[in-house]
């Protein structure tokens, strides 16, 4: 089963992950792409230790998520891969074009953050790294839950002048 | 009683606010009970936040809604990094009025047999185990 949605939140594995977009998913995998977080194992503990027992959680590098985004794709489990970062999402999309379509979940406000949306603050390089991912051809849209209308990168960035 | 609380409730949107209304409602005893919210934070900001709450109050018990939640991680990382600390994860309004209602415990204690309480009191009714 393909990973169903490539999601950048940085609050990582958390209720709208596991709940909102969770349950109606049926979710079985979730693949956690991050350089620091991979690195250390406490901070694994941490996101697993609170996880539903139906679900599994995976960490990776970017670097080494570019290699098994190919097995977790073919998992036959419903699956969500997430970065805390669009850095990162971009770096993975570069290195697997198979991705066609990522999910702007979460990024909240920090210095030299704009808000364009409730959830989503953007540095003016996070939006460049965005428009560059929708150039070629990656479907880009803000959707914090299931419930919600997804937000185009293009209306996104419209709506309050672009960086 | 101290004045200080013995426990943050850290929830999701206004729901921390709210159980703390029903316990001063309930029982008089709202201010054993910080509420805080996730509204707006990174994860990153929400455990600095809740850090800076509770060596400011000196509070070392932390409620939490949802075990998977980002109150929950943030939560994760400030009792483990202080000795004694107790998380109770999946928190309700039982749960808090028991921890409210028995200052004479060390707040710890208070906090674990507050986790047995919120727990047994999740019920389904009627109950065919228990029909007649």
């Amino acid at each position: 089963m393909p990973v169903e949605l490539h999601r950048v939140d940085d609050r990582l594995i958390h209720g709208q992950v596991v709940v909102g977009w969770g349950q109606p998913m049926d979710l079985g995998l979730i693949a956690l792409v991050d350089d620091a977080i991979v690195a250390s194992p406490w901070e694994q503990e941490l996101y697993r230790v609170a996880l539903p027992p139906e679900m599994e959680v995976r960490f990776a590098s970017v670097d080494d998520a570019a290699r098994e985004w190919y097995l977790w794709n073919a998992d036959p489990r419903p699956a969500i891969l997430l970065t805390a970062s669009i850095d990162a999402m971009a770096r993975l999309v570069q290195r697997v074009p198979a991705i066609r379509a990522v999910n702007l979940g979460g990024v909240h406000q920090g210095p030299g953050r704009r808000e364009r949306l409730r959830y989503l603050f953007l540095t003016p390089d996070e939006e460049r790294a965005l428009a560059a991912l929708a150039a070629r051809g990656v479907d880009v849209t803000a959707r914090d839950v299931p419930a919600a209308s997804p937000v185009p990168l293009r209306d996104l960035l419209a709506s309050q002048g672009a960086a | 009683m101290s004045d200080h609380p013995a426990a943050i409730v850290l929830a999701h949107g206004t729901l921390a606010e709210g159980l703390v209304s029903a316990v001063e409602r309930i029982s008089g005893r709202g201010a054993r009970l910080l509420a805080l919210s996730n509204d707006g934070l990174s994860g990153a900001d929400l455990a600095a936040r809740l850090r800076e709450t509770m060596d400011a109050t000196g509070a070392r018990v932390v409620f939490t809604d949802l075990p998977a939640g980002s109150c929950n991680t943030a939560a994760l990382r400030a009792v483990h990094e202080r000795e004694g600390a107790v998380l109770v994860m999946g928190a309700n309004l039982p749960a808090l009025l028991h921890f409210a209602m028995h200052d004479e415990l060390p707040p710890a204690d208070a906090a674990r047999a507050a986790a047995a309480k919120g727990g047994a009191a999740l019920r389904a009714y009627p109950d065919p185990a228990r029909a007649g």
